[in-house]
């Protein structure tokens, strides 16, 4: 699969260690898409397979297209129809399943973070870092499209931190997560926290091998985004709602926000914070607790 | 704007199957719930087939309607979105069709 979306193949990926300073350019991330791979994995992914349709063989159709020019003058020769069944996300939801059991061997808690831009998914590290660190080994994969800006954060935080810049591509995928996670070298029972880059669209599609997406949505946006993302909202376990120390001086109706979340995705679980006032933090604590037990448990089934 | 790597993915994955055979016609599955619109795939098909095996290729695109079952009275609903309600107010919906997102068949010269 291609590490972009709606680029050209000029993109190039990028992965800085930041303990080590070593960038690694990623042609070697693109080689893969370039040549043979084998697929067969290719009926593990998430999406329903459900062929409620007849089999659409060459002649149902064949007269009821305007050929293209170059196979109309081809006509006479034979063609041939293939059942070719394929997940076009196949790929990547192997290589993410990879990286699911890669976690679990290791029994560390791997979380995908996603929002819009600047809703606060940095400054939550940061915070988190700074009050769990000693508890519990946290380290980090930040996305972005440029810029060692993120990573460079979490580092001064004291988390061991990679940085993947994806260029002109707006989502992490698995196998540059697998990168990532080569260089970063995640200890045993520690929790990864891989955020994403900032978009609400794209990376709902890519699984990367998280144990839960977590939606985080400042009060500074809309309270309707739910609606407008449903995708992500849907794809998402815990819902954070950041910047509640400024729900004063915003229009945020917060309750509406999470009932909109529930609407797209009844399961979704909300938590409202402030990494300013600290509000809201030991409820976010407390789930990630829970999630890294559950997690260890999972792994010794 | 995910198309146009999606689109790659399916023309690699084609490229790859057709083992060096002109491919004449890819049709592909896209649920309406699936976050892709076909349109752009139309779009970025062209472009990004260009020059390889898949050049020229007629692109059919199969859309699958949402589909859900009611856990609560089990009965089916229509999905126009990837979330909604059934007519009896539950909101508790298995997805039985709308997220696909395959590469159903291709068509290959056979000499």
């Amino acid at each position: 699969m291609c590490g972009t979306c709606g680029c050209g193949d000029d993109a190039k990926v990028t992965i800085t260690n930041l303990e080590t300073g070593k960038a690694e350019r990623a042609d070697s991330l693109r080689a893969p898409h370039e040549h043979g791979h084998d697929h067969d994995h290719s009926h593990e992914h998430g999406h329903g397979h459900h062929h409620d349709h007849g089999h659409h063989h060459h002649g149902d159709h064949a007269h009821s297209h305007a050929e293209p020019a170059p196979v109309a003058a081809l006509a006479a020769m034979h063609a041939v129809n293939i059942d070719v069944e394929r997940a076009i996300l196949a790929k990547n939801d192997a290589l993410a399943e990879r990286n699911r059991a890669w976690f679990d061997g290791r029994e560390i808690l791997a979380l995908n973070l996603v929002s819009s831009p600047g809703a606060g998914k940095t400054s939550l590290l940061e915070r988190t870092i700074r009050d769990l660190g000693a508890e519990m080994p946290i380290f980090v994969i930040e996305g972005d499209q440029q810029t060692l800006n993120d990573a460079e954060r979490i580092k001064a935080a004291g988390a061991p931190a990679v940085q993947v810049n994806t260029g002109t591509g707006c989502h992490l995928e698995a196998d540059m997560v697998r990168r990532g996670l080569d260089a970063l070298r995640p200890a045993f029972g520690a929790v990864v926290m891989i955020e994403n880059v900032g978009n609400l669209v794209c990376p709902a599609l890519f699984d990367l091998g998280e144990r839960a997406k977590v939606v985080v949505l400042s009060v500074t946006e809309g309270e309707d985004k739910p609606l407008k993302y449903p995708h992500m909202f849907r794809a998402a376990e815990l819902m954070i709602l950041s910047k509640i120390d400024l729900c004063p001086h915003v229009d945020f109706d917060i309750d509406r926000c999470e009932a909109l979340a529930r609407e797209v995705n009844p399961g979704i679980r909300a938590i409202r914070l402030s990494t300013r006032s600290g509000e809201g933090l030991n409820e976010w604590y407390d789930w990630l607790r829970a999630a890294r037990a559950s997690r260890g448990q999972e792994a010794a089934q | 704007m995910h198309e146009m790597g999606i689109t790659q993915s399916i023309v690699a994955i084609v490229t790859e199957q057709a083992a060096g055979r002109k491919v004449t016609r890819v049709t592909l599955e896209i649920g309406k719930l699936a976050a892709i619109m076909p349109d752009a795939i139309r779009f970025c098909f062209d472009v990004v087939a260009r020059g390889g095996a898949l050049d020229g290729a007629a692109l059919d695109i199969i859309e699958v309607p949402g589909r859900a079952h009611c856990l609560d009275c089990g009965g089916e609903v229509a999905l126009m979105e990837i979330f909604g309600r059934c007519a009896c107010g539950s909101r508790r919906l298995e997805r039985l069709s709308g997220e696909e997102l395959n590469i159903k068949s291709m068509e290959v010269e056979t000499v």
